[in-house]
């Protein structure tokens, strides 16, 4: 797995790019570890290109092969390189303008009526 | 492209820095701008905690305390699942400007790694989860 955070939240944008991936990963998210067959009989393509978005979702870290019964590999989820990306999200999404702007009408009212007590106490 | 790691956003107040200390450091303060209710313990290593009507909280703990010009703590970073371990390290600067106040608040730390992106720590946790299961299965077959 590639080590910086750079590297990993942009596998992880790419990978969430595709639609018929995000479909994988929301599959794999509700309903524990499937194989390929069963992605297959859930979503609407072969089992082929199931088998390759998954190769690059592996590649990416998202998901883990994992033996299972009779030999068939189960895929589960691997949350790592998603909470990545998570971070990248919470900078964009991080507001400090709002509660700074707040900050100030706050300022503004309390002054105000300091102003106002200090009127009515030298009146 | 880096990945970013740190928030910058300068205000200037027309309040001088001994009125916008308070309204930082304050139960009363934060709880009038910031959420709707506050407490703090404003010392260094002391616990502060903001809560929403919502029932939502952000837990912080404070580090610097240089009244009236810095203040520091950290705190959970919002946008992540509650029991992520990781914070980001939040600092007010004061400085007297005119009769106001600039105020200058730097967020660092967003780039920080989770703990168990290298694998370990993440395959640890999945084994624990397995020996468990296995000890319930065992614990359910020995009924």
């Amino acid at each position: 797995m590639p080590a910086d955070a750079e590297t990993i939240a942009e596998q992880v944008f790419a990978a969430l790019a595709d639609p018929t991936r995000r479909a994988i990963l929301a599959t794999l998210a509700a309903g524990g570890p499937p194989t390929a067959t069963d992605l297959a009989a859930h979503l609407p393509i072969t089992r082929q290109a199931i088998a390759k978005h998954l190769a690059l979702l592996a590649e990416a870290g998202l998901v883990a092969a994992e033996p299972g019964k009779r030999r068939r590999v189960r895929y589960g989820l691997r949350s790592a390189p998603m909470q990545v990306a998570q971070q990248f999200l919470a900078v964009m999404a991080r507001d400090w303008e709002a509660p700074l702007a707040a900050l100030r009408d706050h300022l503004d009212r309390s002054a105000t009526h300091d102003t106002k007590t200090e009127m009515e106490r030298t009146r | 492209m880096a990945f970013p790691d740190r928030i910058e956003r300068t205000v200037e107040l027309p309040h001088p820095p001994g009125k916008v200390w308070p309204a930082l450091t304050t139960a009363e303060g934060p709880s009038s701008w910031f959420g709707h209710k506050a407490e703090i313990d404003l010392r260094p290593g002391g616990a502060g905690r903001v809560t929403w009507d919502s029932g939502y909280r952000v837990e912080m703990r404070v580090e610097r305390v240089e009244e009236p010009t810095v203040f520091g703590f950290t705190w959970q970073i919002q946008e992540l699942p509650e029991d992520d371990p990781r914070r980001t390290y939040v600092e007010f600067t004061l400085e007297p400007l005119g009769a106001g106040t600039r105020l200058t608040v730097v967020e660092t730390g967003f780039a920080q790694m989770p703990e168990d992106v290298h694998g370990k720590a993440c395959d640890s946790h999945t084994q624990g989860w397995a020996t468990e299961l296995g000890e319930l299965a065992g614990h359910l077959d020995a009924g």
